[in-house]
């Protein structure tokens, strides 16, 4: 576990030296976001209605912005090569990496989205929902994305083939997550229908964390060769 | 003498064309190996070839009597690694790197071991300094310092000289003669020559 902690530990600590990488991303969603209002008009009931849609969205476009620095920065100081060469799995390596990835994109995005529903004219259940469900579904964001940072590692143009690799991948997550909150909104269902769809969303993080890991790790062999 | 590393048949191919071929050779306790010919003759794919980071085609490598790829964590925890790149974070201090990458190694980092492998390549000064902000040279020397640190007894060395002054090269140097003389063991890939008594020499050629 010391090199688990400690890698999770290094890259926090990195994010934490240089916090405009991540204030980036979180701008980039909040201004992606705020621009659907601009260019749809002020009409409440259908803002309220594509809400969820469109901050899923943008969540899911700011996590892919944030990801093609996951393994690429290794790769290039050379620090890759010493995750590659240490005594305990790699697979592990590649969790801490993807775990401290999501503590400093998926959660303050979380955290984030509820505040921007309000301008979308979201009620207070579906805020809650929102949060909840980009808490679930974040986790498998940063796990596909890692897949396709990995898989893209030393290409060119790295940036748009990581989002075309991730974007089909991420389907799934998207159409549960958003239509998660869109059954609170409806009011129809009411929390049974949330709870199946968030069930799926879950299952669908626990699928990616017991198998993406394994897949990352050797497409990081592959780029190590 | 008993040979700790024996090496057999070994072959590599990159990009669909041989880099070496058929490489034998053994190395015993305190044993010095440098590689040496032309740029692409192969001496770094070698070195990841030992290091199981590029898979060999053919061949076999034992290290104390077993075939590596049966245990490869202890293979690994047994490897010192200093490769082409100097595998530090620039906004981590040099003294929060080494730690790091002890703790990467899996072990708690011992402190006294770290200060002397600063000590030995003069790096006390800059220990608190984001490593960003240093030479290349001194880059190169903090590089060497974690592989002293880690402590392992096979040194695989990528060009252990580079962007080194003079007296940085002496202390490395003394730091490989006194590893040898412990029994440690070491390969190295170079054009300029270490200068170690009794070391043997592998030429590749392209």
């Amino acid at each position: 576990m010391t090199g688990f902690a400690a890698l999770m530990a290094r890259d926090l600590r990195l994010v934490w030296r240089r916090p405009a990488d991540v204030a980036v991303v979180l701008a980039f969603f909040v201004v992606a976001t705020v621009l659907f209002p601009l260019g749809i008009g002020p009409e409440a009931n259908v803002l309220a209605r594509i809400a969820a849609g469109v901050l899923w969205c943008a969540a899911l476009f700011a996590a892919l912005l944030s990801l093609d620095r996951l393994f690429a920065a290794d790769h290039e100081d050379g620090t890759l090569d010493l995750l590659l060469l240490a005594p305990w799995p790699l697979e592990l390596a590649v969790l801490a990496k993807c775990a401290a990835h999501w503590i400093v994109t998926g959660l303050p995005l979380a955290v984030l989205a509820p505040l921007l529903g309000v301008a979308f004219g979201l009620e207070a259940p579906s805020l809650a929902a929102l949060g909840v469900t980009l808490l679930v579904g974040t986790p498998t964001l940063s796990l596909v994305g890692g897949l396709a940072a990995a898989l893209t590692l030393g290409a060119r143009r790295s940036g748009a083939l990581l989002a075309l690799l991730a974007l089909p991948l991420c389907v799934p997550t998207l159409i549960f997550g958003a239509s998660a909150v869109g059954t609170i909104a409806d009011g129809m269902g009411g929390g049974e229908g949330f709870a199946t769809h968030l069930a799926i969303l879950a299952a669908l993080a626990l699928v990616s964390l017991a198998t993406l890991p394994w897949a990352i790790a050797a497409a990081l062999r592959q780029a190590g060769e | 003498m008993t040979k700790l590393l024996e090496v057999a048949g070994l072959a590599c191919r990159r990009g669909g064309r041989p880099v070496f071929d058929r490489l034998s050779f053994s190395l015993a306790e305190g044993e010095l190996l440098v590689l040496t010919g032309p740029n692409g003759s192969g001496k770094s794919t070698l070195l990841r070839a030992l290091a199981l980071l590029v898979p060999a085609e053919a061949g076999t490598i034992q290290w104390r009597g077993a075939n590596i790829g049966a245990d490869r964590e202890a293979w690994r925890a047994a490897l010192g690694w200093l490769g082409d790149l100097d595998g530090l974070k620039g906004d981590l201090t040099l003294r929060e790197n080494l730690l790091v990458a002890e703790r990467l190694r899996g072990s708690e980092p011992a402190a006294a071991r770290i200060d002397a492998a600063l000590a030995t390549f003069e790096l006390v000064p800059l220990a608190r300094r984001a490593v960003r902000t240093l030479s290349a040279g001194q880059r190169r020397r903090a590089a060497l310092a974690r592989l002293v640190a880690a402590g392992a007894s096979l040194w695989l060395l990528d060009e252990p000289l580079n962007a080194l002054d003079a007296s940085s090269q002496v202390a490395m140097r003394g730091v490989l003669e006194r590893h040898l003389a412990a029994g440690g063991l070491a390969i190295a890939a170079t054009h300029a020559p270490l200068g170690i008594a009794g070391a043997r020499t592998l030429e590749l050629r392209p």
